[in-house]
């Protein structure tokens, strides 16, 4: 039997309001200020994961700098699958954004004269990196939360936990939501629905993301209908801290940091991003400033050759800041000081910080037009949740807060104008379509399984890990595979042990772990599918290179209620840059040279 | 006893425990619990283990009933501010080693009615930050071709004259303010906020006062009322615990007294100057 539920109305509904849901809820709020907007968040907006985001957002400002250059940036970065429309279109309006922040107040990094400042950053040809010192991130989502409590028709529910949308008559229509204090249900009811629920890192075991990125939106809309996108590509990020994955910054990198083996060694120059540059001289898309997926499996390859650091934490290479002197380090990098300090009692200023690859990332999501719309209409999607097409196989360092802000406003805009444009709800199939997943979630509240879900989550993470991980082996990703179905036939049987209803987190935990196994199936079998290496997604079996004629296309899933994804591929919209050898360092300066670029 | 890694530990946690160490965590869960109550934990000690940590493997191990706030696990989201032998902190940057061997005492943050176990209630925090105005009044005035009351689609012109001048001299007058991660421990180390929870508070008070010192910002007059009234900054009676538990340095008894300063001188304006001037 299902319990009783109450039912909120609105005009747009927003679920995350992290970045790219503050931003949107933003852009509803002001191009319709009689629209009810209501943003739903499983935390506190200033709690969500935007907060961890440290060294910068992109924005070309300088005049130097070109938007086509951030374009041919973004698209070598991505290895030719992003969308060059849609890279067009971002990096046109990326700076406006920046703006736009400054003007509510973000407190930007300055210039002498009151300009802002701007940072190198891994892949890209000319600074245009906007930061607030290292805090960016953090500074970006509380500008925006507290911008957003001057608009009254922004309604907030935080700590609602969303479960399941409600798609009727081929439109998005509401969501289920659990109200975490309670453990109430509510049925919330709109005409357009902007999901910016954010990326799904916790999959894997050793990452840089909260306890909360567990990709809950990419699974509803999935489960709703929705495609996802090019899944098999998750970012590792080259410097986590050995064992806990915290992350740490691009930023030093983008500062002069270098990056040393056991003996020494600047060992990048063995791996396409050479010539060593001078110490103290960064040089753009040389050595340290070269794009993550690259760095990333440079330490992988270092590792098996014996010339990592051992600790006692794991092995890691040594992040080394300590000729950037004291003084510039607590100016640029204060986080990273106190980071190091706590997590591995290291001084960044005397002494190189261990780290190592983490993952970070999903390149992948719902997919999207350019407009953010996704398959089903009056559903829209934004920022890491979403696949729009910008990053392709590997994202560049300080998009993603640009990518939020851009599309979070296009999203917001979009899901005004269609609410405006519907009509009311028909709230009798709606709430009956309600009753039925409000039963079949009391239903998993109330099993009596013999699982337990801590232990499918170390299961699965692990299992990620080794089969999924920098490099990626057919054999060994179809046992990984093999293993995500075990535990989601197990996951069935799963037993919630806590049957109270205020802040249940165990049943909440238990309902995140179910969204992270959908999508660690859709990851596993994409990657597995996949034969080639492009990007972030690289093999060492038979598919050691980019196949252009087979795989110039992205991987699209649909669900199927028999627990097997629907595999199918979609072209990449290419413009003007066609595929050629991605090239970093002195080739990537010979390829220029050969071209005729500047 | 094996120890499993919990997902945000080392994968090199000892596989054997030659030591413990006791947490006892207040309880309290609406409906079943009649009133909180202690409950200990016997559990591994490792020593790179922050609370957190020791948290989630009672979480996954022992008793998957205990419920806290957490997420970054880096001292940023401020979700996991809890008291730890009666001392408010974040419970991702506190460390076993360092009660190691005594036991630990977990209790949910003070001055904040407990929502269950280490669960406060901080719905009464985002009313204060509301009251406050924390955001940029009047900001098209100072955009570079903005005009003092334009509406709203104003924006987009302004926006295309681009960013304000803000020289870091005068980013550095309110910056430290902008630090403030809402993790609400200056809450449960103030003794006015704890005798009268009307009190605005060291948070609310630093976001108010990170604003009136923006240059971009001319707002000061409009969050004035939630400073000077009686719950305001007048409550403080500078004891400035607030600022010793701060995990981000960003002072907010200094704030307070800023605040106070710019309280009085108005008030004393408000008698020098006709109405209109000040």
């Amino acid at each position: 039997m299902s319990e009783a539920f109450e039912t909120v109305h609105a005009d747009v509904i927003v679920i995350g309001a992290g970045g790219a849901g503050l931003r949107s809820a933003i852009a509803a709020a002001q191009a319709n200020p009689a629209a009810k907007v209501a943003l739903i968040s499983k935390v506190y907006p200033m709690r969500s994961h935007t907060v961890c985001a440290e060294g910068g957002a992109a924005g070309v400002v300088q005049a130097h700098d070109s938007l086509e250059n951030h374009f041919n940036d973004t698209v070598s970065g991505g290895d030719w699958l992003c969308d060059q429309d849609v890279v067009d279109y971002f990096t046109h309006h990326a700076t406006e954004e920046m703006v736009q922040l400054e003007h509510w107040g973000c407190p930007w990094s300055r210039k002498e004269d009151g300009s802002a400042a701007v940072r190198r950053f891994g892949g890209m040809k000319i600074e245009r990196t906007w930061y607030a010192a290292d805090k960016t991130g953090f500074h970006i989502l509380h500008t925006l939360f507290q911008t957003s409590l001057q608009y009254p028709n922004i309604h907030r529910f935080d700590e609602f936990f969303c479960t399941d949308l409600i798609v009727d008559d081929g439109r998005c229509q509401g969501v289920i939501a659990i109200e975490i204090k309670t453990g109430d249900i509510k049925v919330f009811l709109g005409k357009a629905i902007v999901l910016a629920t954010g990326g799904a890192g916790r999959v894997f075991r050793f990452n840089t993301n909260g306890a909360i990125v567990t990709g809950d939106g990419m699974s509803m809309a999935y489960r709703a209908g929705a495609v996802l996108r090019d899944m098999e590509f998750v970012q590792y990020h080259p410097t986590g801290l050995p064992g806990s994955g915290v992350l740490i910054t691009e930023g030093c990198r983008g500062e002069g940091g270098i990056l040393l083996n056991r003996h020494g060694y600047r060992y990048l120059q063995d791996y396409g991003l050479g010539p060593e540059t001078p110490i103290g001289k960064p040089e753009n898309k040389y050595m340290e400033l070269g794009p993550r997926d690259k760095l990333s499996q440079a330490f992988w390859h270092e590792q098996r050759k014996g010339n990592t650091v051992p600790t006692p934490l794991g092995d890691a290479v040594m992040l080394d800041l300590t000729h950037l002197g004291e003084a510039k380090l607590l100016q640029r990098l204060p986080m990273i000081c106190s980071l190091a300090r706590h997590y591995v009692g290291i001084d960044p200023a005397k002494e190189p910080i261990p780290v190592r690859p983490a993952v970070h990332y999903t390149m992948g999501g719902i997919r999207t037009d350019i407009h953010t719309q996704t398959e089903i209409a009056g559903l829209y999607a934004a920022g890491e949740c979403s696949s729009i097409g910008l990053h392709g196989a590997n994202r560049l360092g300080s998009n993603s807060l640009a990518e939020l802000l851009v599309f979070g406003k296009v999203a917001g805009e979009q899901a005004a104008d269609h609410a405006s444009r519907q009509p009311p709800c028909n709230n009798d199939t709606l709430l009956s379509f309600a009753k039925d997943k409000v039963a079949e979630l009391t239903a998993l509240r109330e099993q009596k399984g013999t699982e337990k879900a801590s232990r499918l989550r170390h299961e699965m993470a692990a299992a990620m890990e080794k089969a999924f991980g920098i490099y990626r082996l057919g054999d060994e990703m179809q046992t990984g595979l093999d293993t995500i179905n075990e535990l989601r036939a197990r996951y069935k049987q799963v037993n919630v042990e806590d049957q109270s209803r205020v802040f249940n987190t165990e049943f909440l935990t238990t309902l995140e772990l179910g969204s992270c196994l959908e999508l660690a199936q859709v990851m596993a079998t994409s990657a597995l599918q996949r034969k080639e290496s492009r990007g972030a997604h690289q093999r060492l079996d038979d598919y050691k290179t980019r196949d252009d004629e087979k795989y110039l296309r992205h991987t699209l899933m649909r669900y199927s209620p028999d627990g097997k994804p629907i595999l199918d591929y979609e072209a990449v919209n290419i413009t003007r840059s066609q595929p050629k050898e991605r090239a970093y360092g002195a080739a990537g300066e010979q390829q220029n040279k050969q071209e005729g670029g500047s | 006893m094996t120890i499993p890694a919990t997902d945000n530990t080392s994968e090199t946690a000892p596989s054997k425990s030659e030591a413990g160490i006791t947490l006892e965590i207040l309880r309290y869960i609406p409906g079943t619990h009649s009133e909180p109550t202690f409950q200990r934990f016997e559990i591994p000690y490792v020593e790179d283990w922050s609370m957190l940590d020791a948290l989630g493997y009672i979480k996954d191990e022992l008793d998957s009933s205990l419920s806290y706030r957490w997420s970054c696990r880096m001292a940023v989201c401020g979700s996991c501010g809890m008291m730890f032998d009666g001392v408010p902190k974040l419970a991702c940057e506190t460390f076993l080693r360092d009660y190691y061997p005594r036991p630990i005492r977990v209790e949910p943050l003070e001055n904040f009615g407990i929502e269950r176990d280490l669960v406060i209630d901080q719905e009464p925090f985002l009313e204060k930050l509301e009251s406050v105005k924390p955001y940029i009044i009047d900001a098209m005035a100072n955009a570079p071709s903005g005009k003092p009351g334009a509406p709203a689609g104003h924006e987009r012109e302004t926006i295309q004259a681009g960013e304000n001048r803000q020289t870091p001299k005068e980013l550095a007058l309110f910056d430290q303010y902008s630090m403030c991660i809402n993790c609400l421990l200056c809450y449960s180390a103030c003794p006015q906020f704890g005798l009268n929870p009307a009190f605005l508070g060291p948070a609310a008070i630093s976001l108010a006062h990170r604003y009136n010192q923006d240059n971009r910002d001319q707002g000061n007059a409009d969050r004035a009322p939630a400073l000077n009234e009686e719950d305001g900054v007048w409550s403080c009676t500078f004891v400035g615990y607030c600022s010793e538990v701060c995990p981000k340095s960003v002072d907010p008894a200094s704030a307070i007294q800023q605040e106070k300063v710019r309280g009085a001188t108005d008030w004393a304006l408000s008698w020098l100057l006709p109405k209109g001037a000040r």
